[in-house]
Parts: C-alpha cells; structure tokens; sequence
C-alpha cells in the first residue's frame, strides 16, 4: 500500500480516448517536434516512388529480395547501436568491430576447420570482449566514447589486416554460414511465421490491453489495438507474397523463392532487442541513463554498469552484424566492415528517428533507417551511379536525417514537450 | 526530549577539494515530527541531504539510524532504510514519463517483466492523494509539465514508498498558493502518521506553519537546533543571517560546536 492509502480518490484524467483523440494526440505530437518514425517512412515512401519511375525494375520480387539482404548486416550494426546512441554516446569502430569478428569466424573455419556453430560462438564472444573493453575506458577510465572507438576504429582495421594476414581473402565454404544471406526459406514457412508473428503481436497487444482495462486504467480505443494488429498483417502478408514469387531467370537451372533467412533472423533480433528495451527494467534504466544520467544514479541505477552494457550489446550485434556480412560476401577481406558500413549503420539508426542527443531512440528504428538505406543503394546502383555520386547522396541524406533530429529537438524545446 | 532520534547525524564534515561545506554538522530528526532545516543560499543544507541519501560521501561524521549506526553509501542504502528525498532540482528523467519516473530504480515487475498497469494504479492512487489534478495524462513524459507539475512528481515518487524518513528540499519553490498549502498540509500528515518529515525551506511563514523543530545552518555549521515553539520570526532570521541570536547560535568567541548543539538540544533556549 501507498502511504497516502487513506486518501484515493480517482485521479482526474483526460476523457476515455476515442479514434480521433487519438489521431489528435499523434498529430499533437508530431506538430510538438515527436516526429517518430514520420520521416523514415516518408522517405522510404518518396524514394520507393522515385526509384520505381526511374527504373521499373527496382519494383520486381527479385530486387525486393536484394533490399533484405543488402541492407540485413547494416540493419543489424544499427540495431546495437542504438543502445549507445541512447546513452547520447556513440560507437565509431562498430563497423571494424563487425569485420574483426566475421575475420575471427572465417579463419576458424578455414585454419582450424572449426565447425560452423563454434566459430560463430568465438565470433560473437570477440564482439562481447570488444565490448567490455571499450565500455570499460569510457565508464570506468573515464575517455570519451569518441576517442575510444575512433581508436578502435583505427585498431580493429589493422587487426583485421592482421587476422587475414593482410590483403588476403579468405572465402567461406560452410554451407550453414553461406545460407544465412544466400538462401530462403520454403515458402510455406515463410506464412507459418508471418501467422505466428502476426498472432502474437495481436496477444501481446490485446493481453496487455485487458489488463488495463480490468484495472481501469486509460487505455487505447480497441479499433487502434486491432488496426495496429491489421496493419502488422497487411505489411508482413504482402512482403511474404512477394518474396514467394519465383525470382529465378532460369527455373529449370534453380528455382529462387521464399523469404531471405536473413528476415527471420532480423526479425527476431527485432522482437528480443524491443522487447529487452520496453520491457524490462534494464532497458528502461537504459532510457534513465540516456534521459538524465544524475537522476538516474540518485534512483539508485548502477549508471557504469548500463553504460559498459551498450557497448557490450553494441558490439556483439557487430559481431552478428559481420558473420552477415560475411555469408553475403562468401568471404572475409581487409574491407569487411569497413568503407561505409559503420556510416550507413549510424545513418539508418538517426534516419529511423534515434537521437543523436541521447534519450530517445527505438529498435525498430534501426529496421527503417536500414531500409532507407538499403533503397538509397539499391536505387543508385540501378540507376548506375557512381560510387562517388553514391557517397555524396548517402552523405547528404544522413546530414538530412541528423538536422531532422536537430530541428525537432528544438521544436520539442520550444514547445516544452520535451 | 524522550523520543529518541530515527536519524542522528554526528560530526558530519564534507568538503569539495579545498572548500569546506559542513563542519561538523550534528542533526536529529525525530519520527512523527517536522524538522525544518533553514539556512542561507549556500549555507550547505542542499549539500547534508545529499550527505544522509548516500550521493556524497562523507569526510567524517557517523550517521545513526533508529538508534544503529549506519554507514550509506548510495541510493540504495537510504531507500533500503527508508529515506525517500525529493531533490531542489528534482532529478526526473525528461525522456520519461510521470509513472516511468515514479518508480525509476524499483520498478515493479512479475517475473522478467515490468509490471505496468500495477505501477500506474499505484501512482495513479499516490497522485490522487496528493489532489493532483492538473496532468492529463500519467503516460506523458515529464518534459512536457509544468515546474508545479514536476515538483509535485518528485514529491510523489518520495511518498509513494513506505519510507520512514521524507526530506524534501525546497519542495514549494515552484509551486502556486493552493499547491503550497497542500504540500504543506502533506508534510503534516506525513509527521502525523509518525514518519520523520525534514523541510527544507526559505519561507518563514512555512516553516512556523508546519515544523515542530528548527535547524539552522550557518556556512556550513548547525548553529542551532530548537523546538519552532521557543523560537521568534525574528530569532530564526537572525541565526540564518548571523549565526547567532542572543544565546541561541555561535558564541562570539569561539565554535565549540559539541557541548553546544547537545544544550540547545536538550535545553531548548525557552529560558530567553
Ligand atoms: N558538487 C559540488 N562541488 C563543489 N562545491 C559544491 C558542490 N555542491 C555544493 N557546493 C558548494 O557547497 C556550498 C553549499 O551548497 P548547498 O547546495 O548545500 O547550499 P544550500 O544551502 O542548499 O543553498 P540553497 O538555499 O541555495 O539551495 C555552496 O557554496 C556550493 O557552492
Ligand atoms: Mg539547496
């Protein structure tokens, strides 16, 4: 009991919201400088129209099924960043991070034979280390996590160099790694998936909504609950559909079809990593420490702890992040993780709608700004662009997503809603 | 006095680098009472509570707890004793909303899980019995209130815990007319159900109205602790300005600080 027990009264609160107000209140929002994911799916909805007028083709199931691939490693980089992001810290060697260990897993393949799950293992236990090492300096010894990972950045290349014993490639055989994200999944899976998926977004929402309900608390209209569900239907359904198609050129030589098995395992990192961050105390002291690191040590929050955690989790998603990248590549060489990765991996967080201030910041973000950016690539490419018109583009878009961030942080300032 | 102390603090000295703070500070806050801690801007009232709650640490002094010496040495410890501390600046996370704040570092949960609806009931409940009216929504983050609002937060996160000792540190600053009156009609009630309530405050007319006892800090030392009843407006002005009024406070020649903070204890200065 409270120590105020004696004295309830309902506490006065807006009117039992309906579909408009809550239309209304979003709209409030994003006019109060919450842009949320407003911007990425603008964007992706903009660039989509562009690149289609400009070259049909961008619109086939076959070029669908390249967007997953090509953007899955940096998606997957994007996602651990975000935790750093929160903390207002960044990770500049993530990307050199993703190559040490997709270097870690492919000479353990190669030199000791090692089977395919123990390499991996090693893999992501190096992204672990990496991460309590950098986390460490910059909780404990007290450098700023700029310093830190630009040194990183620096060291993890030449490790790289040093593991592939320089220049060299070293190509992957293990049919296990390689399928990961160059192979599919049969197509009846894929709809056995999207119905789980479905069904269980729509018992979390709908659970968590009774429970409100018979505690009579303030709760979403049920129409929102089930559009939500509906349109998490409608999304996935049609992406299934059209990754089912035949992608093949040739169906008597090689029949392509069904999701990437890089979807799914997106798709879960998603769900654990959204559901550690909303979920659990953990991730909301995460937000504390982002939010007001003083407040957050006077609630009695290990502060240190959290911040070496993101560094940890951060990197060991690198480490998922290269052994993608490295089925994808069929090998490991010296640029592996490196050229734009670790800038198209904080480019996709900030486009999603994660500040760079600290804070704020989902992991579905991660997914959209990954998406972004994967189209970005996919588009020029198409349209046979140059690397260097492509660097300028991306460039210029992650400038774009980064002064969004800042405007609407203002925005917020100005109008008290944040 | 026959009740005894829930906390006693002795010989509490704190310095940053080469400024000394708190010089040994003595200070007993006894349950079901309102101690009100006055001082000047700077006097190092902000700097004690902070001391009791485990956020600094303490060069010397000992901290004594419902009569067992206690050593804090973090924000746990005082919440594991049941010290809730509503902050001058209020520490509430901006990026988080009034029920996320409210039970920042204690969530709720069952099992794995933060248990929501029970932390929004709970605060819910607590808020209503604060008379908060005025936020529309417990779902919205903090950064979007007002400074009343948030103040009546943090207070809320101190009294939602069964705590034995709340201190609020300038708890009405911001506040209006009618939200001051309920604050203070709170820390009566508080005391009056036999908690151990320190207000920290600059207005008189507070302190008179809802303290049982007075503690003066002056640059850093506790120049007197009295019972509100044997103390004038007048004399409390005095020892937050000059340290002393006529035998309450320093001496004129020197600081004997132990033999003296024991007198004005026991011997509450009604003889003047
Ligand atoms: N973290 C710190 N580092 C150095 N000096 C500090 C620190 N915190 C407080 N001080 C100094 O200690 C002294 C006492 O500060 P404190 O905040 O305790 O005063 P206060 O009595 O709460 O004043 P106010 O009424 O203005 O809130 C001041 O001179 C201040 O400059
Ligand atoms: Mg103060």
């Amino acid at each position: 009991m409270t120590t105020t027990a004696h004295h309830i009264e309902p506490v006065a609160v807006a009117p039992k919201p309906t579909v408009g107000s809550h239309v209304r209140d979003y709209l409030g929002r994003v006019r109060g400088g919450d842009l949320g994911a407003l911007p990425a799916v603008l964007g992706l909805i903009v660039l989509c129209v562009f690149f289609a007028i400009m070259r049909p083709v961008f619109f086939s199931a076959g070029n669908f099924a390249n967007l997953f691939t090509q953007g899955a490693a940096i998606t997957i980089i994007a996602m651990g960043l975000i935790f750093v992001l929160l903390l207002g810290e960044i990770d500049l060697s993530a990307g050199f991070a993703s190559g040490v260990c997709a270097a870690v897993l492919a000479q353990l393949m190669a030199e000791q034979g090692s089977p395919w799950y123990v390499a991996m293992l090693a893999a992501i236990a190096t992204g672990v280390v990496i991460g309590l090492v950098l986390g460490f300096l910059v909780a404990k010894v007290g450098i700023p996590s700029f310093v830190v990972t630009l040194a990183g950045f620096l060291a993890f290349q030449g490790t790289v160099l040093l593991l592939i014993k320089g220049g060299t490639n070293v190509s992957i055989r293990d049919d296990v790694i390689l399928a990961i994200a160059n192979k599919n999944i049969v197509p009846w899976l894929g709809w056995i998936l999207t119905v789980i998926g479905v069904a269980g977004y729509a018992v979390v929402v709908l659970l968590s909504r009774r429970r409100r309900v018979a505690r009579g608390l303030v709760t979403e209209p049920f129409a929102v609950a089930i559009g939500r569900i509906a349109a998490l239907a409608v999304i996935l359904g049609i992406a299934v559909f059209v990754l089912n198609q035949e992608r093949s050129r040739n169906v008597v030589v090689v029949s392509l079809k069904g999701v990437p098995i890089v979807v799914p395992i997106i798709a879960a990192l998603l769900i654990i990593w959204t559901f550690v961050l909303r979920r659990t105390a953990y991730g909301r002291h995460v937000y504390a420490v982002g939010g007001n690191r003083e407040a957050a040590r006077r609630a009695g929050i290990n502060v240190d702890r959290i911040r070496i955690s993101v560094f940890v989790i951060c990197s060991g998603m690198a480490a998922i992040g290269g052994i993608v990248a490295a089925s994808r590549a069929n090998s490991v060489d010296a640029n592996t993780g490196g050229s734009n990765v670790l800038l198209y991996a904080v480019g996709a967080a900030v486009i999603g709608g994660t500040s760079l201030f600290g804070g704020k910041g989902r992991v579905l973000d991660a997914l959209l700004g990954g998406a972004v950016i994967a189209v970005i690539d996919n588009g020029m490419g198409l349209m046979g662009l140059s690397s260097g018109q492509k660097f300028v583009f991306t460039g210029v878009v992650l400038l774009l997503a980064a002064g969004v961030d800042a405007l609407s942080r203002r925005r917020a300032a100005a109008t008290g809603t944040r | 006095m026959s009740v005894t102390p829930l906390l006693e603090a002795r010989g509490i000295d704190k310095r940053f680098g080469p400024v000394q703070v708190l010089k040994d500070v003595d200070f007993a806050v006894t349950p079901g009472e309102v101690t009100a801690l006055v001082g000047d801007n700077g006097a190092g009232k902000s700097t004690l509570v902070k001391c009791i709650s485990g956020i600094y640490p303490i060069d010397a002094g000992e901290f004594q707890f419902d009569g067992q010496p206690v050593t804090i040495h973090g924000p746990r410890d005082a919440a594991g004793l049941g010290i809730e501390v509503v902050y001058q600046d209020l520490a509430l996370c901006d990026n988080l909303d009034i029920v996320q704040n409210m039970f920042l570092g204690r969530e709720k949960r069952s099992g794995l899980v933060l248990d929501e609806p029970t932390m929004e009931q709970m605060a819910a409940e607590t808020l209503a019995g604060l008379s908060v009216r005025t936020v529309k929504s417990l779902r919205q983050h903090v950064a979007s209130l007002s400074g009343g609002q948030r103040q009546t937060v943090a207070i809320a996160k101190a009294v939602l815990w069964n705590s034995k000792l709340v201190i609020l540190d300038e708890p009405t600053a911001a506040l209006g007319v009618a939200q001051t009156a309920q604050v203070l009609e709170l820390v009566r009630r508080l005391a009056d159900k036999g908690l151990a309530v320190v207000l920290i405050s600059h207005n008189m007319n507070d302190v008179f109205a809802v303290s049982d006892r007075i503690a003066a800090l002056y640059l850093g030392q506790m120049v007197a602790q009295v019972k509100t009843t044997d103390v004038t407006h007048a004399q409390v002005v005095e020892l937050i300005t000059a340290g002393r009024s006529g035998d309450l406070g320093l001496p004129t020649e020197k600081i004997d600080s132990g033999v003296e903070y024991a007198d004005t204890l026991t011997t509450p200065g009604a003889e003047q």
